[in-house]
């Protein structure tokens, strides 16, 4: 076993050993007197609390070993094996949830009740706020105090619009509520409201990591967020079957000429064909082939489709312009070009925005069906699972195994009613299982 | 040692209960003590030297898991001070009281404590009486009638007297013993407390531990008279009694006289019991200040174990049936070590619980 | 309903709890035969006999020790402590004894128990008997801590004091004992940790605690008259628990704060709850919270300078009407 060295007072950190009473190779007896050792305080010997043999002698007089260093090891005696010393300390089970004292009891006959105590976490006794509000001296060197601060946060006032009519000029909170009661317009968006705290206290005691938001997290985050609390999402679903588009995919990519180094001049995925067969059906169902404007509808004469892209962090959906008009390989091209740079996040601004539609393919994961939440403005966005043998009934009777596909449609019922994103979707499951009109 | 001769005004009892004057110096009483015929029962003999030694067992383990660095904080050690805590242990009814200071582990055994919640309370795990919220010098069972172990010096004897004042209101039976050591004696609260006893006729037992030293410093150096507290009783009317505390039998029938006074509705009683410590003050003290052979003359001359089990041996009781009791108490204590050493630490959840009586520690709302 | 002077409050208040629970019992200097040395509990000896209510020598140690000791198996004891200038001399049973025992035990020890004590300045006492000295208790987990400021409240908190599972220190207002107030016939009980809101106000909030409400409430109404100023007048009452609620909402409300405070300025209640609101309520303040204590001063005998040092209506006034226009 290991002899440590002991603490020698609260404050103690190291202590000095100054005499070995033994030498290694010492039979010892449990109580016999090892060594004396010496702290800024006390001296003192330390005795062996097990019989053994002295094997080692790690700290020689005149050294020092901090408080729990090793400083001797006692072996068992006759040579014997030593048996394994557990001496870590188990660890204490971490911290589930706090600490909830219960309500006082309160007579019955008390004249009031007293609140409730609050409930906070051991190191939370006062809750500071979750927000700031700026700067208590603006640029203009204009006080404000806290209350003004707030409400002009709260409300969207821009203080430095305001003149204070507080001691020295100073802005108020009856100078904010003035603004707002008058109507003025916000001249700034109010801040948002959530913050982490809350959340984060429901995980108390449970390890997590913080990630900062990055510019592209926030702007999935607010703008998913808004589709989907703003827009009536409704959802239309078909199997589509893919054998005839597959042999066209297969048949065209093994007539693909190759260059000297033997690569071919083209591979077509089923993402290019799917891109290529929702531009044809919306422009077949033009009445689809629109997006909401508040006030409005606009509706397009030509189609212009957003691709998601997942990126690392994030996704992107990079659009392509007139797909309609575009043949399935140049397609493919350009999906290659825009996929590589939304990656790299090399995409301009105008390349991933406007758009009337988005296809968003998570079958390359295996997937059989999902919902996508609308990219706004667009008014539909396509969500193809993965192709998947399945049985299906064959003319006369009788089940064959074909590979089908899963599509869910979502549509902004603003937009398109339930009727039309049928007809948009019968379209396009229309041109998959007939794809030579996509050559054509 | 400044400590001298005993005045013949203080009797001293020896094991059969008959009042005796010190003569020449405490080891030369030891031995003339050791000499005495006695007639303890053979199962109260064998139930004092299995506190005994189970007390001398406990506190020796918890030096050796403090040189381990396993007890972690301070602590107190009763090594040499054990026939004092056992002959009370074995002295005091079930519904007595008992209340102790920071040096209180052998109290806390003596009224039928766990060793594994004593030692776990010093390693800070949470298998420990009070789940390593109160250490070393608070230890407490209130199902053992052990009230606390209070860590500052005297502030337990008005303690005790309240706890006796309630049982004197509710027509009570119980006693309520409080130990300290000789530093008390010096304080405010000591004075207060057994003025107070006396004055409100109090079922209380104020039993001073007399180890010639208080903390670092011999008592003698800094105290007025002889005998710390049996010197001060008459300022409060009460007898003046000292009694060997390294004899068991001797302290278990001065405790028995005193709990019956008590309980008979007599009034509190102040006995001091010399002593002998064997570590120092705390566990951060090697004892340097000792003169040399001291520890040595005690340890030889005026062991309670050596003592108790001479006199049991004088009176035909069997070394094998010795030794059995002896190798029980160490296999408690190895039993209740690994217990200790396989608890976790404390679970964070009770940090901010018991402060206030709704369990928690709310202070707002 | 009957006019009750604040010092016949307390031995009501005592008597109340003594006859509904047998485990009630009183001990103190001079608090039996002489019925206390403000008259506060006169007839409670014979009412309740000599083992119910003793006097005790001059002891404060074996007072408080011997309150825990009775409390901590089995009775609910009122000890009172003359002077609360004194709670130095058995601080030990505050700081470390029975604020600690529950904790410390891990929930086994418990200490139901009342210390009453008399508080604060005014009497011409001189320092060692005058203080107020709340804080030298609020500063300590374990223990709760009230200040009544009427003769009703000194029932009804003092029966919810006794009532309570945890020590607490009830501080009597030396300067109230004799004022009066309306108090109701029958059983009155209060609840712990509830401050009061005593005067309605929108232009600033006021807190204040035993003999500072009175005056308090008679800046509020001078305020009002010669200068506009609509001023909120909390009385805390309860320092632990802390109705924090009551305080933030009426800071939310008026969005100015102003504690007025007898005791000295360091460390002094005020400070803490000026540190609850500029942090919960920062963003409600048009202003910077105020405290308005007495200098940080031992007090002085003398009644002119006596009367100087401790917050008077002049001084809260003067202090509330430059704050709002600064």
């Amino acid at each position: 076993m290991d002899v440590l060295m002991p603490q020698l007072g609260e404050t103690v950190t190291e202590g000095k050993v100054i005499k070995w009473f033994k030498s290694a190779g010492d039979a010892i007896n449990s109580g016999d007197n090892l060594f004396e050792i010496e702290t800024d305080k006390v001296s003192m010997e330390v005795p062996s609390i097990e019989a053994g043999v002295l094997t080692e002698i790690r700290v020689k007089e005149g050294e020092i070993a901090p408080v729990g260093g090793v400083v001797a090891v006692i072996g068992p005696p006759n040579g014997a094996a030593a048996p394994p010393v557990a001496s870590s300390v188990p660890m204490p089970v971490p911290l589930a949830a706090k600490p909830t004292p219960a309500a006082p009891k309160v007579t019955a006959a008390a004249a009031s009740a007293p609140r409730t105590p609050l409930k906070l976490g051991p190191f939370e006794e006062v809750r500071s706020p979750k927000r700031n509000f700026g700067p208590a001296k603006l640029p203009n060197g204009v006080t404000v105090t806290p209350l003004a601060r707030r409400l002009a946060g709260e409300g969207g006032v821009a203080l430095s619009r305001l003149k204070g009519s507080g001691p020295h000029g100073r802005i108020i909170g009856g100078d904010v509520e003035a603004a707002l009661s008058s109507g003025a317009p916000r001249t700034m968006a109010p801040l948002p409201a959530a913050f982490a705290d809350p959340v984060k206290s429901l995980y108390r005691g449970v390890p997590f990591e913080e990630i900062a938001l990055d510019g592209m997290r926030q702007i999935v985050a607010a703008r998913l967020l808004e589709a989907k609390q703003t827009i009536p999402h409704f959802y239309v679903s078909a199997d589509a079957d893919l054998e005839r588009l597959l042999t066209l995919r297969d048949d065209t990519n093994a007539a693909a000429p190759k260059d000297t180094a033997g690569n071919p001049a083209f591979k077509l995925s089923i993402n290019d064909l799917v891109i290529k067969a929702f531009a044809m059906a919306l422009h077949r169902v033009p009445s689809a082939n629109a997006v909401w404007a508040s006030d409005r509808i606009l509706q397009f004469r030509r189609v212009d489709i957003g691709i998601a892209v997942a990126v690392d962090g994030g996704l992107l959906t990079p659009v392509i312009r007139q797909a309609e008009t575009k043949t399935v390989f140049e397609i493919s091209f350009e999906m290659k070009d825009l996929a590589a740079r939304a990656r790299s996040r090399r995409l301009k601004p105008e390349e991933y925005q406007g758009g009337v539609a988005s296809v968003s393919n998570l079958g390359m994961y295996g997937v059989s069906s999902f919902s996508a939440i609308l990219n706004p403005p667009q008014s539909t966005i396509l969500a193809v699972g993965a192709g998947q043998r399945r049985p299906a009934e064959i003319p006369g009777g009788g089940i064959r195994f074909t590979t089908q596909m899963t599509m869910t449609l979502s549509c902004d019922h603003r937009v398109v009613d339930g009727a039309l994103g049928a007809e948009l979707l019968t379209a396009l499951k229309s041109i998959i299982e007939n794809p030579v009109s996509m050559l054509i | 040692m400044r400590f001298g001769p005993c005045p013949r005004r203080q009797p001293c009892y020896n094991s059969a209960g008959q009042a005796y004057f010190m003569a020449k110096t405490l080891t030369q009483t030891a031995v003339s003590l050791r000499a005495t015929p006695d007639d303890v029962d053979v199962q109260l003999r064998l139930k004092l030297y299995r506190m005994l030694v189970e007390i001398r067992e406990a506190e020796q383990r918890a030096y050796d898991l403090f040189l381990q660095n396993l007890v972690k904080g301070t602590s107190h050690l009763s090594l040499g001070q054990e026939a004092v805590a056992a002959g009370y242990g074995a002295a005091m009814e079930p519904g007595d009281l008992s209340f102790c200071t920071y040096r209180g582990h052998a109290h806390t055994l003596a009224r039928g404590v766990p060793i594994e919640k004593v030692l776990g309370e010093l390693m800070g795990r949470d298998i420990g009486l009070l789940r390593g919220k109160g250490g070393s010098m608070h230890l407490t069972s209130v199902e053992h009638g052990v009230m606390g172990s209070y860590a500052i010096i005297g502030a337990h004897l008005p303690i005790a007297c309240g706890s006796a004042w309630r049982a004197q209101y509710k027509g009570a039976k119980d006693v309520s013993v409080c130990f300290f050591g000789d530093g008390t004696t010096n304080i405010g609260a000591f004075h207060e407390a057994l003025n107070l006893a006396v004055v409100w006729k109090l079922p209380v037992v104020f039993v001073c531990e007399n180890n010639l030293y208080m903390e670092y410093t011999p008592i003698g150096e800094v105290t007025s008279v002889e005998h710390p507290a049996a010197d001060r009783a008459s300022a409060y009317g009460l007898e003046s009694i000292v009694v060997d505390g390294q004899d068991a039998d001797a302290v278990y029938r001065s405790a028995k006289e005193a709990l019956d006074k008590a309980r008979a509705g007599g009034g509190p009683s102040l006995v001091e019991y010399m002593t002998y410590r064997y570590s120092g003050h705390s566990r951060a003290d090697p004892a340097k200040y000792r003169p040399a052979g001291e520890l040595d003359d005690w340890r030889e001359n005026r062991d309670a174990i050596k003592i108790y089990r001479q006199r049991m041996l004088d009176n035909g009781i069997a070394e094998t049936q010795i030794a059995e009791i002896e190798q029980d108490a160490r296999r408690k204590v190895d039993e209740a070590t690994e217990k200790c050493k396989a608890s976790p630490a404390p679970p964070l959840e009770i940090l901010c619980t018991d402060v206030y009586a709704d369990g928690g520690w709310a202070w707002r709302n | 309903m009957a006019e009750l002077t604040y010092r016949d409050a307390v031995a009501r208040g005592i008597a109340q709890e003594m006859s509904r629970d047998a485990d009630v019992v009183f001990l103190g200097e001079d608090v039996a035969k002489a019925g206390g040395v403000f008259k506060a509990t006169v007839g409670l000896l014979e009412q309740f006999g000599p083992l119910r209510v003793r006097d005790t020598p001059i002891s404060e140690q074996a007072i408080l020790g011997a309150a825990m000791g009775a409390a901590m198996t089995g009775l609910k004891p009122i000890a009172e402590i003359m002077f609360s200038d004194f709670i130095a001399v058995c601080f030990d049973y505050l700081a470390n004894e029975f604020s600690k025992s529950r904790y410390m035990t891990n929930g086994q020890v418990k200490c139901p128990l009342v210390v009453r004590t008399g508080n604060g300045g005014g009497s011409r006492f001189g320092a060692q008997h005058s203080q107020s000295v709340e804080n030298w208790c609020m500063m300590i987990p374990g223990l709760k801590v009230v200040a009544p400021s009427t003769p009703r409240d000194v029932i009804g908190l003092l029966a919810a004091a006794v009532r309570d599972p945890d020590p607490v220190i009830f501080f009597e207002h030396k300067s109230l004992y004799a004022t009066k107030g309306e108090v109701e016939d029958g059983e009155i009980v209060d609840a712990l940790g509830t401050a009061k809101i005593v005067r309605a106000g929108s232009d600033a909030t006021i807190l204040a605690l035993a003999l500072m409400v009175p005056r308090a409430l008679a800046a509020a109404e001078k305020l009002k008259a010669e200068h506009g100023i609509d001023c909120e007048v909390i009385d805390v009452r309860s320092l632990v628990p802390l109705d924090t609620q009551t305080i933030l909402r009426s800071v939310a409300s008026t969005h100015r704060l102003f504690t007025v405070e007898e005791n000295p300025r360091l460390c002094g209640w005020g400070a803490e709850l000026v540190s609850i609101v500029a942090d919960e309520a920062f963003y409600h303040l048009d202003g910077p919270p105020v405290r308005i204590t007495t200098p940080h001063i031992p007090l002085p005998a003398a009644d002119f300078l006596e009367d100087m040092a401790m917050p008077t209506v002049d001084r809260i006034c003067g202090t509330v009407r430059r704050s709002l226009q600064a």
